[in-house]
């Protein structure tokens, strides 16, 4: 019998109609994860077709890109950023309301940043497929889930039957070799492995990340890991489900219990890459040689250490003109407007601990703006409970309600033209934060050392203790 | 959603040279507060066409083209990277754009543009540098053949997923092929429960 990967296996369990020359495979998805931008127009086309929602009990609906991450004023209005967006959140509410989609909606203690929150409600579980109408859910793929972005019209087929209509893509694997340095968290490690393989590196493939430095990963740097594969141009990110997974998933609001648990988990544990199985491409990152990482330019591939120099570029370098970073120059040597520490790759508990870590007795530089942006009213809770955001408030940061916020700039949350933000987000490029606003991705430790110095900063001064370093990644 | 069916084109190239053009380029996330999918062709490309007080940039050279006879985007490698917003070829073909063609075009940009009558297009090094070349230049694309051809008669062939392919030729969205699989949906639902 050939020997298969956790891929083909996710792969295998959910296909419904198998692929042939003519037509794609159809595929059962698992859990549908909705959100207000990208599916107002795959509810329209229900309506015109006269369709209902197949699965609404396996439809999940949260409000984050649009919402506003400051509190409502007397009144109880909340601030949007314009009347549309205020529109869109509306239509979200109605579109639930009718096809009797479950909302995680304003108000609610379990809403959300989507790709946060499925986790951490134990809705994502190995074995399933999730999709949403957002590049980033590649993030679920942390816990051994076949699960990747689809665009609006494909949300309308989710919702009208349940499944996709797709090939089944190549496969890759990276593995991470060696244990990471002092100081270097999962953010670092998807920023050296985009610069090591491209911005377009992964596209085509099914990505599994494996090796002892990911076997020893926390689930929530696998989750920043698998986030950022779309950096890569890879659709699906993955990480073969073990204890980590388990031990984080057990007990939480709709993950199994009791005799189910148990049968759950050792169906989970069948989910391994068999030894010999076949990758159209193999990968080898050298874990133990990433340093703190940051980005340059307006790809996430044009990552480099934070202690480097930029690099020099040619004339007609979009990147290099819009950057305004002098080649040769320090990184550190450029002066940082806003830091914005949050966004489903970094807004997660360890990421707000890790930033307090950093800024704990420390201030924020005078004139930088520092926006802390919990990932969701749970992530909220639990770190005011720990008394994290005294740490922040406390710093001359600021502490705002759960959502995308900066790291999409929909919101109304945005910086400067000419801005320099250090930013936890996934995506450098021109305009992301605000119209001429030049960002730079980084860990949320580097971004709070950033904060202080008011110029991009190496964290690993300000984490001083270096037998904590598992606590770090 | 009803768009043109595709069958051939030919006409005019609009050349954005630059690599990694991402989907935050071809329609900025201000502008995704939509909820409708009409129109959108006003806000693409919208920071590379106006500047900060809304005026038209002379320096853009999609403000210098006519949408009737400029159909074709010729694009630098990764087109397309970014989200998953298919308001990027919502907007594209708004704009007038009914096929890109670059070196390499991102996953889920493909998935979608397919879905909405902007046949994406990918070529061989050679006749992709041919094309950032000659700007303005004629081709056509055939989906029948699957061929493109410049003005100087170099032809090459590019792949189309055959489903997506047909879908386009017919001008139809492929929910009526998932729809007609109810029985089998049914069935793997059953099989599970």
């Amino acid at each position: 019998m050939t020997a298969k990967s956790l891929f083909d296996k996710l792969w295998e369990r959910h296909v419904v109609v198998e692929e042939t020359a003519d037509a794609p495979a159809v595929l059962f998805i698992d859990l549908h994860l909705v959100h207000e931008v990208t599916s107002p127009q795959a509810f329209s086309v229900l309506k015109d077709r006269g369709l209902k929602v197949r699965r609404p009990d396996l439809t999940i609906a949260t409000l984050d890109h649009s919402t506003p991450t400051l509190p409502a004023d007397e009144k109880g209005e909340l601030p949007y950023a314009t009347p549309e967006a205020k529109a869109q959140v509306e239509t979200l509410i109605d579109n639930c309301k009718e096809h009797g989609i479950t909302l995680f909606g304003l108000g609610d203690p379990r809403r959300g940043i989507v790709h946060v929150i499925g986790p951490e409600l134990g809705l994502t579980q190995p074995g399933k497929t999730i999709v949403c109408g957002d590049s980033h859910t590649s993030t679920h793929g942390a816990f051994g889930a076949l699960a990747f972005g689809i665009g609006t019209t494909e949300v309308g087929h989710v919702l009208a039957t349940q499944c996709v209509l797709q090939r089944k893509p190549r496969s890759m694997r990276v593995r991470f070799e060696g244990a990471p340095a002092f100081g270097v968290t999962a953010k670092d490690l998807a920023l050296a492995t985009i610069a090591q393989i491209g911005a377009d590196g992964g596209q085509g493939y099914a990505v599994e990340f494996a090796g002892p430095a990911i076997e020893n990963l926390s689930m929530e740097g696998r989750m920043t890991l698998c986030n950022m594969s779309i950096e890569a141009g890879a659709r699906f990110g993955m990480i073969a489900p073990d204890k980590t997974a388990f031990d984080w998933l057990k007990g939480r609001d709709y993950a199994p219990t009791d005799a189910a648990w148990d049968e759950a988990v050792s169906d989970w544990r069948a989910l391994q890459t068999e030894e010999g199985a076949h990758f159209d491409k193999d990968v080898v990152v050298d874990a133990a040689a990433v340093k703190p990482m940051i980005t340059f330019g307006v790809s996430p591939d044009a990552a480099a250490a934070v202690d480097g120099v930029q690099p020099s570029a040619a004339d007609d370098d979009v990147a290099a003109d819009y950057m305004q970073f002098e080649p040769d120059k320090p990184f550190s040597e450029n002066a940082v407007h806003r830091v914005f520490i949050g966004s489903c790759t970094n807004s997660r508990l360890s990421d707000l601990r890790l930033a307090a870590r950093v800024l704990r007795g420390r201030r924020v530089k005078d004139d930088v703006v520092a926006l802390i942006v919990p990932g969701s009213e749970a992530v909220r809770r639990e770190a005011e409970a720990e008394g994290l955001h005294k740490v922040f408030l406390d710093a001359g940061a600021e502490w705002r309600e759960p959502g995308c916020s900066m790291c999409i700039a929909m919101n109304g949350d945005a910086g400067a033209p000419g801005d320099l933000v250090v930013s936890t987000s996934n995506r450098n490029f021109m305009g992301r934060q605000g119209k001429g606003v030049r960002t730079v991705l980084a860990s949320p430790a580097t971004a709070a050392a950033s904060a202080i110095e008011g110029r991009i900063a190496d964290p690993r001064p300000y984490l001083k203790d270096p037998a904590e370093r598992f606590d770090v990644v | 959603m009803s768009f043109e069916p595709f069958t051939a084109l030919t006409s005019q190239t609009v050349v954005l040279a630059k690599d990694n053009i991402d989907t935050d380029q071809i329609i900025p996330a201000r502008f995704l507060t939509t909820t409708s999918r009409e129109g959108l062709g006003r806000s693409a490309f919208y920071d590379w066409r106006y500047d900060d007080q809304g005026r038209a940039r002379n320096s853009s050279t999609l403000n210098g083209v006519d949408p009737q006879t400029h159909k074709v985007l010729v694009a630098g490698a990764n087109f397309g990277c970014g989200s998953s917003r298919e308001h990027a070829p919502w907007a594209l073909y708004d704009f007038g754009f009914r096929a890109v063609i670059s070196s390499d075009i991102a996953d889920i940009f493909t998935s979608n543009a397919l879905k909405n009558g902007l046949l994406p297009v990918v070529v061989d090094a050679k006749t992709h540098q041919k094309l950032l070349q000659s700007p303005g230049a004629a081709v056509t694309i055939d989906l029948q053949t699957q061929t493109v051809r410049l003005p100087d008669g170099w032809q090459t062939v590019f792949e189309v997923e055959p489903f997506a392919r047909r879908c386009l030729l017919d001008g139809v969205d492929p929910l009526g092929h998932l729809l007609n699989q109810t029985s089998a949906i049914e069935a793997f639902e059953d099989g599970r429960s």
